[in-house]
């Protein structure tokens, strides 16, 4: 009985050792999303690009696309540019939400750094960033035809993001119906 | 990879005040806004390094902070307002984990670790009062025995 | 040049500790006295070495040599001097440097003052802190270089985080690791005793005035950190809940039950595999804490710049020296031998009642910092942990700790009875009463638990002074000579538990009958809070050493008034702080922290802590009654000095 009361440390200390070693490789700050698997949470976005409208949730339908919240006024988004512009010229549809600033400085940001998205609208209090579940820029989120949410990747998209994660993603929801 | 933008948001949050809600924030009624400031202290601030709502200064507290009182004015109750946020955020905007199969050992463990140890204990201390101390073997007695006789004979 | 002689100094202590730990475990195998005392004096080189390594990264900081990358990112020529010297620790590699140090001294001084210690187990324990050493000597080598240079020296440094630029970096840290670190000894002592497979008096003789030589600096240094936290973060807080606070108050727990369950040893050789087991769980969590801060597993406040790396290299580090005692514990445990038997109403079953407290204590600390990280890895689900939590399950468990306190050390050894235990605390139960009747009375009916917690403070204190008391009672026919013998140890752990009553108090106060109010001011507006009338007179600009503050200028009527009180608002080169100002009464602090500029006036935050002072007057108290009892005489004579060793004279040659 004493014997085995005094393994009983170790065993537990065991146990404990390899909770911390798999957990060392999680990010702690990084939230799982609520909206996997679901429909986006219906909104419609102001305008943001001059002369074009805004655009509406039912509108992200029909074929996958990614909406990539971003900002003007975070550095990350910046570095996430080019990747996007480049996703763009493959032929990947991204629409953007400008989250938490005014449309002028979304609309120049975009004019001066190149614009990637097909439908693109402002979110001025973040409300619809919230609603999404947002805390933080850049994110985007991975849309099926029917318009659920399958994938969100919080921060920027790296070139090595896209092809490990979002571009088989994405291969596998246009083989759907 | 990091946000450096929010990031910095929340180093500047560090150095703000706890009870980080402004004048304009605050409900009217007095009753509203108590319950709005109990709530919060139980709300994570999702960008900061474990604040409250109530305590952190960072925007996006501000907006939950806002959205929550919102949800009170509108007449919703504690649980439905904060259930607004959990819908949203998951369970981790809950400061106080909530009572779930994978959180009962959380919940249940330090009583469950107090009366195991204290069972343990009792075993263990009837255990040894059943068996006598018997610090000396058998043969220790006898030696012990025969030098004390020697001893008796002087 | 500087830092290539502590690089090179750092490298000469990794060599030195290999050679300390493999000639005193070598040494004590095969009992070679030569051997051994060779690895007792690479301790003592090897803390030198140690010594003059942190000597020279501190005079690089001080002397502003930018070369260095560390003092380029955490030191600029405007700070102020203590901040630049302070600022040694203010990174990981410099923090880990101050680990390293402390473990050297610790190690040196087993050394030096272990003369009368069985020469096999001094050796033993020497060799376990000369592994512990290796281990982290090379860490810093290899990993976290303090050292390192720049190729292009930048002309002038960033400057330390200004939250960090505060007496507080000067005293915490060092403290903290005085604490942590100190509970290696302790951790060495227990390994070393599974090894020889021998516990006895004397061993516990041994251990106790160097587990108390940690607990001592600990406490001071978590009360301190508290305090600091509560005047600089502008917040009012003095506890978060915070996974690095978390990881010092564990150790604290089990090195609290530790102490006591190594008192039992020495007078009663009872609780032996407890003290052994505590002794390898409590540096143990000393390891963990030092992983928590420096690999990202979880989000604080105090983490260091994240690195994975690091982190599993000190998780390598837990692994093997945890791991291992306590694979030496399952081992050697069952076999040692048990101790004197007890009734459970006797002073060992208090103890034994305080430490399974204490442990549950420890374990619900433990799973509200990890439960996140572990619950995460079985399902999708992110769980936090927070205030709430601890609300709820560590306070119930710390109150009847904390009722139960006042009669362990009114319990006789071996057996008591329940009658005469009961007659014992007449006179702190009366006390108790009464402070709950002032509470109720002053609080109203209302406030009846916080009444109660007033009376478990009150019943904390008395109980405590009870001790003493009942000594010179008993001998009050010669009171000078009973008062002037009596054992520093008596009067160290009536302070200690007394100053647990005083942290309750102050909690108590501050946690119960606290307000606040936050309101926009212009110059000129008053406002009436707490019994106090508050008018804000002015804003205006001012200069610091390396900031420009933004002041307002209160004053303050009513209530311990008429007063000035100043709130700053200060910029930094790359942040800002607030500055709150703060009255200090021993009846409760007033907390004001000017803000954000709007509407033309100033947000300003208006707190009343009530009996806030004496949560840290509580902490340092307990602190310094740990010092008192470190004091005493019978601790440090310990066991009987032994013969002197045959000095070791080398054989002629043939």
């Amino acid at each position: 009985m004493r014997r085995a009361l005094a393994l009983l440390p170790v065993a537990l200390f065991v146990l404990v050792l390899a909770g911390f070693m798999v957990g060392l490789r999680r990010d702690p700050a990084i939230l799982p999303s609520m909206l996997i698997g679901k429909p986006l949470p219906a909104f419609a976005l102001a305008p943001l690009r001059p002369g074009e409208p805004g655009f509406a949730s039912a509108e992200l339908t029909g074929e996958p696309v990614l909406l990539n919240v971003f900002a003007s006024w975070c550095g990350p988004c910046k570095e996430e540019h080019p990747v996007l512009l480049r996703l763009k010229a493959e032929g990947v549809k991204i629409a953007g939400l400008d989250w938490k600033e005014d449309a002028a400085d979304g609309a120049r940001w975009l004019a001066a750094n190149g614009d990637p998205y097909v439908r693109a609208g402002n979110d001025a209090s973040g409300r619809t960033g919230i609603d999404l579940g947002v805390s933080g820029v850049p994110e985007t989120f991975v849309l099926d035809r029917r318009g659920r949410v399958r994938y969100r990747q919080v921060g920027a998209i790296t070139p090595e993001v896209w092809s490990r994660t979002i571009a088989p993603l994405m291969a596998k929801l246009e083989a759907e119906s | 990879m990091r946000r450096l933008a929010l990031i910095a948001a929340a180093a500047l949050a560090l150095a703000g005040p706890a009870l980080a809600v402004t004048p304009d924030e605050q409900l009217r009624d007095p009753a509203q806004e108590a319950r709005a400031r109990a709530l919060s202290q139980e709300l994570r601030c999702l960008v900061c390094q474990n604040q409250s709502i109530d305590d952190s200064a960072a925007p996006l507290a501000h907006d939950l902070r806002v959205i929550l009182r919102e949800r009170i004015a509108a007449g919703d109750s504690d649980r439905q307002a904060v259930d607004y946020l959990v819908a949203r955020y998951g369970d981790f905007v809950l400061l106080k984990p909530p009572f779930q199969p994978d959180t009962w050992a959380l919940w249940l463990g330090p009583l469950a670790v107090l009366l195991l140890g204290g069972a343990g204990v009792a075993v263990y201390m009837r255990g040894r009062a059943a068996r006598p101390e018997s610090p000396l073997s058998v043969a220790d007695e006898a030696e012990a025995a025969r030098l004390l006789a020697a001893d008796k004979g002087d | 040049m500087a830092a290539e002689v502590g690089q090179f100094a750092l490298i000469l202590a990794f060599v030195l500790a290999v050679v300390q730990a493999g000639a005193t475990l070598w040494g004590a195998q095969r009992g070679e006295p030569v051997l051994m005392a060779l690895g007792r004096a690479a301790a003592v080189l090897q803390g030198g070495f140690v010594i003059l390594a942190f000597a020279c990264l501190a005079a690089s900081y001080v002397a502003c040599d930018f070369s260095v990358a560390l003092v380029a990112q955490h030191s600029n020529s405007q700070q102020p001097l203590a901040y630049r010297f302070a600022a040694t620790w203010g990174s990981h590699e410099g923090s880990m440097l101050l680990w390293v140090l402390i473990l050297a001294i610790y190690g040196a001084g087993v050394s030096l003052f272990g003369g009368t210690l069985r020469e096999t187990l001094q050796a033993r324990v020497l060799g376990v802190q000369g592994l512990i050493g290796v281990a982290f000597l090379g860490f810093l080598i290899f990993t976290s270089n303090p050292f390192l240079r720049l190729s292009l020296a930048p002309l002038e440094g960033t400057e330390l985080n200004p939250l960090l630029q505060d007496p507080g970096l000067v005293s915490h840290p060092p403290l903290l690791y005085l604490g942590y670190v100190g509970f290696s000894v302790a951790f060495a002592f227990a390994v070393a005793a599974l090894l020889e497979g021998r516990v006895d008096a004397a061993w516990a003789r041994w251990v106790r005035p160097w587990v108390l030589a940690a607990w001592v600096p600990l406490t001071a240094g978590i009360t301190l950190g508290s305090l600091w936290a509560y005047y600089e973060l502008g917040w009012g807080g003095w506890w978060f809940w915070d996974p690095v606070e978390n990881a010092s108050l564990m150790p604290w727990l089990l090195g609290t039950a530790l102490l006591h369950s190594a008192l039992v040893l020495e007078r009663r050789g009872a609780l032996v595999s407890w003290t052994i087991l505590l002794a390898i769980l409590t540096f143990s969590l000393s390891l963990v804490g030092t992983f928590l801060v420096r690999s990202g597993i979880l989000t604080s406040v105090h983490a260091f710049a994240v690195d994975p790396r690091r982190g599993i290299y000190i998780l390598g580090i837990i692994a093997v020296t945890t791991g291992a005692a306590l694979g030496l514990y399952a081992w050697r445990a069952p076999s040692l031998r048990t101790g004197a038997l007890f009734a459970p109403l006797s002073r060992e079953g208090g103890i034994t009642l305080n430490n399974l407290f204490l442990v549950a204590l420890a374990a619900t600390v433990f799973l509200g910092t990890f439960s996140p990280v572990f619950i995460e890895l079985v399902g999708s689900d992110k769980i936090s942990v927070g205030p709430p939590y601890y609300a709820r399950t560590f306070a119930p468990l710390a109150i009847p700790l904390l009722a139960l306190v006042v009669f362990g050390p009114m319990l006789n050894w071996k057996r008591d009875a329940a009658a005469a235990v009961l007659r014992r605390v007449r006179i702190p139960a009366g006390v108790a009463a009464a402070a709950v009747l002032v509470g109720l009375v002053t609080v109203g009916w209302k406030g009846v638990v916080s009444a109660a917690a007033l009376g478990l403070a009150a019943w904390l204190v008395a109980g405590a002074l009870a001790i003493p008391a009942r000594r010179w009672w008993a001998g009050r026919a010669n009171l000078r000579r009973s008062i002037r013998t009596t054992p520093p140890a008596v009067l160290g752990l009536s302070l200690a538990h007394a100053g647990l009553g005083l942290l309750l108090l102050g909690v108590t106060g501050v946690t119960a009958w606290h307000s606040d109010k936050v309101l926009t001011m212009r110059p000129g507006d008053s406002t009436v809070f707490a019994g106090r009338t508050i008018t804000l007179e002015s804003v205006g600009l001012a200069d610091g050493p390396n900031y420009q503050a933004r002041q307002a200028r209160f004053d303050i009527t009513g209530r311990g008034g008429p007063y000035t009180l100043v709130a700053e608002r200060r910029a930094y080169a790359t942040s800002q702080t607030t500055e709150a100002a703060i009255h200090v009464t021993p009846l409760g602090n007033l907390y004001i922290s000017g803000g954000d500029e709007a509407d033309g006036g100033v947000v300003v935050r208006l707190w009343d802590h009530p009996l806030v002072v004496w949560i840290w007057i509580g902490g340092f108290v307990m602190a310094f009654g740990g010092l008192v009892s470190l004091c005493d005489r019978r601790l440090r004579l310990g066991v009987a000095a032994r013969a002197p060793r045959p000095a070791l004279v080398p054989a002629p040659a043939e």
